[in-house]
């Protein structure tokens, strides 16, 4: 795929932060990224590498203990780091959703599903309790859910894993955002699952013509899903590109190892872990003589 | 098994009462004093006194005593009051309904008001407005029913004279009740200027009443509430844009309460038990009350009823809890 010519739905410029639990050490060290339209856009990175804390940034859901150091989150021309609390309830929801990593803690466990898929379609899409039943049941069917009634109804202890991934995944697309972030929205799920929520993804992705920003610490899980990719350690961008092009030829040594590592698509833990010590020091290099040119990440 | 909930806890009620029975009616003719040695003049003789006993039947061996009032209890007979001279349920049947107003109000605005300030305090987390709930209501913990009651008394009828200091209702329009619960029925018969009356006797007491449970559901109805905001799916109910009160309202609230309502529970039985020094301060003519004038007179029979009738009341209490809590229990089970 090549870099979409128009401009992009998200562009993250210079994107910095740091933790206040630790003395102030940086997380994010100047991450720009774009996320074009109706892209899929891969965040790669080891636990720890800071994908979450950008996911976040973009929906304003900053743990109080980080603090966004610098950088721009541009959104439809508007800065999303700027915006009051108002103004960016009215995007989130509407403009901007979330599939969640562990489906089993992000659906309320004292509400049925049919009020959880229904109250932000009333909300966002101000429609009546009626409409927004009968679009939540086509969106269950949407994502090939057999029985939509018996699953509107259950509670979410009563759904599998699998099946709650789905209605999560069908409650942010039905949503009709411009762009939904999926953070490692498979990891906690069984391996034969994860493949039918990633084709689910990238197929309602393409139907809806909606922009993906797709976390995961997984090579090879993006590989097969994105048209982009930003691979990210402790906090900064070490390789972007077209998904293709980065596969077959990467740049940066890190990448070489990630790729060298052949990230195994059912084991997803095995494929970061061989990264070769020198890369890792080299790598660390690199880091503290970005932090020492930039000054900003460490005083404080 | 809601219904073998319900059997379990009647069967356990029954053994309680039973036990609280026996354990009363042996204190009270063992601990010093009694009805007699109150009601006789100075100067009585030691035949008069004999006599007295043994009209009261306090004379019998204590086995024969206890099996009387069992016998009576069985027929429905709690055994008539030594100084009302009435039957001892014809007593209480009065006086319970005024303390059933008063410790359901207590109860409602020990909700309301908590609920409100535990929901209030949740909003306000990590601004100076939490530290104030939060210090207010360390306060508020530390303080007892009575000495709100005086404090109240200080307040609204010495200082700010704008209540009535005592009883339940204006004499003069304590006419035409068909019942006893005086506040419920001139509500349901549109007498509201009556109404409006026995409100103004109970604000004192049903605060004082209610003050210290509500600082108990503060403190850990706030603690849920946070806990529960923390939550994935409140997080992600954020990002759909739902603003902060009705997060609270729509997803922490449901989760957060389980803890809450057991222990409302819990204290509503210690509430039932304040009515005795509340009631009395404010000299409402409730069951509260009326164990102290038993007590004061070594009423025997009264007291005896009096204990039971707590002990029920206590009892239906912690069944009503149970219930509850098993009715959630389904929602709640993967909170
Ligand atoms: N609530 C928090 N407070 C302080 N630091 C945090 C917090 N959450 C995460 N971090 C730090 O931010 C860094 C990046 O975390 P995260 O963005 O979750 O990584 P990833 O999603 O790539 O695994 C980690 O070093 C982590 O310790
Ligand atoms: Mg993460």
């Amino acid at each position: 795929m090549t870099a979409p010519k128009t401009m992009p739905r998200l562009a993250i410029e210079d994107l910095s932060a740091i933790s206040l639990r630790d003395g102030n050490r940086p997380i994010l060290r100047r991450v720009s990224l774009d996320v074009g339209l109706g892209e899929v856009h891969g965040l790669v990175g080891e636990s720890g590498a800071g994908k979450s804390t950008i996911a976040k940034a973009i929906l304003g859901i900053i743990p109080s203990q980080v603090r966004i150091a610098g950088g721009k989150i541009g959104f439809e021309g508007r800065d999303l780091l700027t915006l009051s609390g108002s103004a960016l309830r009215a995007v989130l929801g509407r403009d901007i959703a979330l599939v969640p990593q562990d489906p089993t803690t992000a659906l309320n466990p004292s509400r049925r599903i049919d009020a959880q898929m229904t109250d932000g379609l009333r909300l966002k899409r101000g429609l009546s309790a009626k409409e927004a039943r009968l679009r939540a049941h086509s969106l269950l069917e949407e994502v090939q859910i057999r029985d939509p009634d018996r699953v509107l109804a259950s509670y979410p202890h009563q759904l599998s894993g699998g099946m709650r991934q789905r209605v999560l995944i069908a409650a942010a697309f039905g949503l009709e955002p411009k762009l939904v972030i999926a953070d490692e929205p498979t990891t906690a799920l069984d391996v034969t699952v994860q493949k039918q929520i990633l084709r689910l993804i990238r197929a309602l992705q393409e139907r809806h013509g909606t922009s993906v920003l797709f976390v995961s610490h997984d090579l090879g899980v993006v590989a097969k899903i994105c048209d982009r990719v930003t691979v990210l350690y402790m906090g900064k961008v070490v390789e972007q590109g077209a998904t293709a092009a980065v596969l077959a030829a990467p740049r940066h040594a890190y990448t070489k190892a990630l790729l060298a590592a052949n990230p195994r698509y059912d084991r997803p833990d095995t494929g970061l872990e061989p990264t070769p010590p020198e890369v890792i020091t080299a790598l660390r290099a690199e880091i503290a003589a970005f932090d020492a040119g930039s000054g900003e990440a460490r005083d404080g | 098994m809601l219904l073998a909930v319900i059997a379990n806890r009647a069967a356990m009620a029954l053994v309680t009462l039973a036990g609280v029975a026996v354990v009363v009616f042996i204190l009270l003719r063992v601990v010093p004093g009694d009805p007699v040695a109150m009601m006789i003049s100075p100067g009585a003789s030691a035949a008069d006194i004999a006599a007295l006993k043994a009209h009261y039947g306090l004379d019998a061996p204590l086995l024969v005593q206890f099996g009387i009032w069992t016998k009576g209890i069985v027929e429905g007979d709690f055994g008539t009051s030594i100084t009302l001279h009435r039957h001892v349920t014809s007593v209480l049947a009065d006086r319970l309904p005024a303390t059933i107003e008063l410790a359901v109000m207590a109860l409602f605005v020990a909700v309301t008001l908590g609920g409100g300030i535990a929901i209030v305090g949740t909003l306000l987390r990590r601004t100076p407005g939490e530290a104030v709930i939060d210090g207010l209501n360390s306060v508020m913990l530390a303080v007892p029913d009575f000495i709100w009651a005086l404090a109240l008394v200080l307040l609204f009828a010495v200082a700010l004279p704008v209540l009535p200091l005592t009883g339940q209702i204006d004499p003069a329009l304590a006419e035409g009740f068909s019942t006893r619960f005086y506040l419920t029925e001139s509500v349901l018969t549109g007498r509201f200027a009556v109404a409006g009356n026995i409100l103004s006797h109970m604000i004192m007491p049903t605060l004082a009443l209610a003050l210290p449970l509500a600082a108990v559901i503060v403190r850990l109805l706030k603690q849920s509430l946070k806990e529960a905001m923390l939550q994935d799916y409140v997080l992600l109910a954020r990002i759909k844009g739902f603003g902060e009160l009705r997060l609270v309202l729509q997803e922490a609230l449901r989760n957060a309460i389980g803890p809450t309502l057991a222990l409302t529970g819990v204290q509503f039985t210690f509430l039932i038990g304040g009515t005795v020094i509340v009631e009395r301060i404010f000299a409402y003519p409730g069951i509260g009350n009326l164990a102290i004038d038993a007590i004061i007179n070594r009423d025997f029979p009264l007291i005896q009823g009096l204990v039971l009738l707590f002990g029920l009341i206590f009892i239906l209490i912690n069944i009503g809890i149970d219930l509850t809590v098993a009715a959630l229990k389904p929602r709640l089970r993967h909170a």
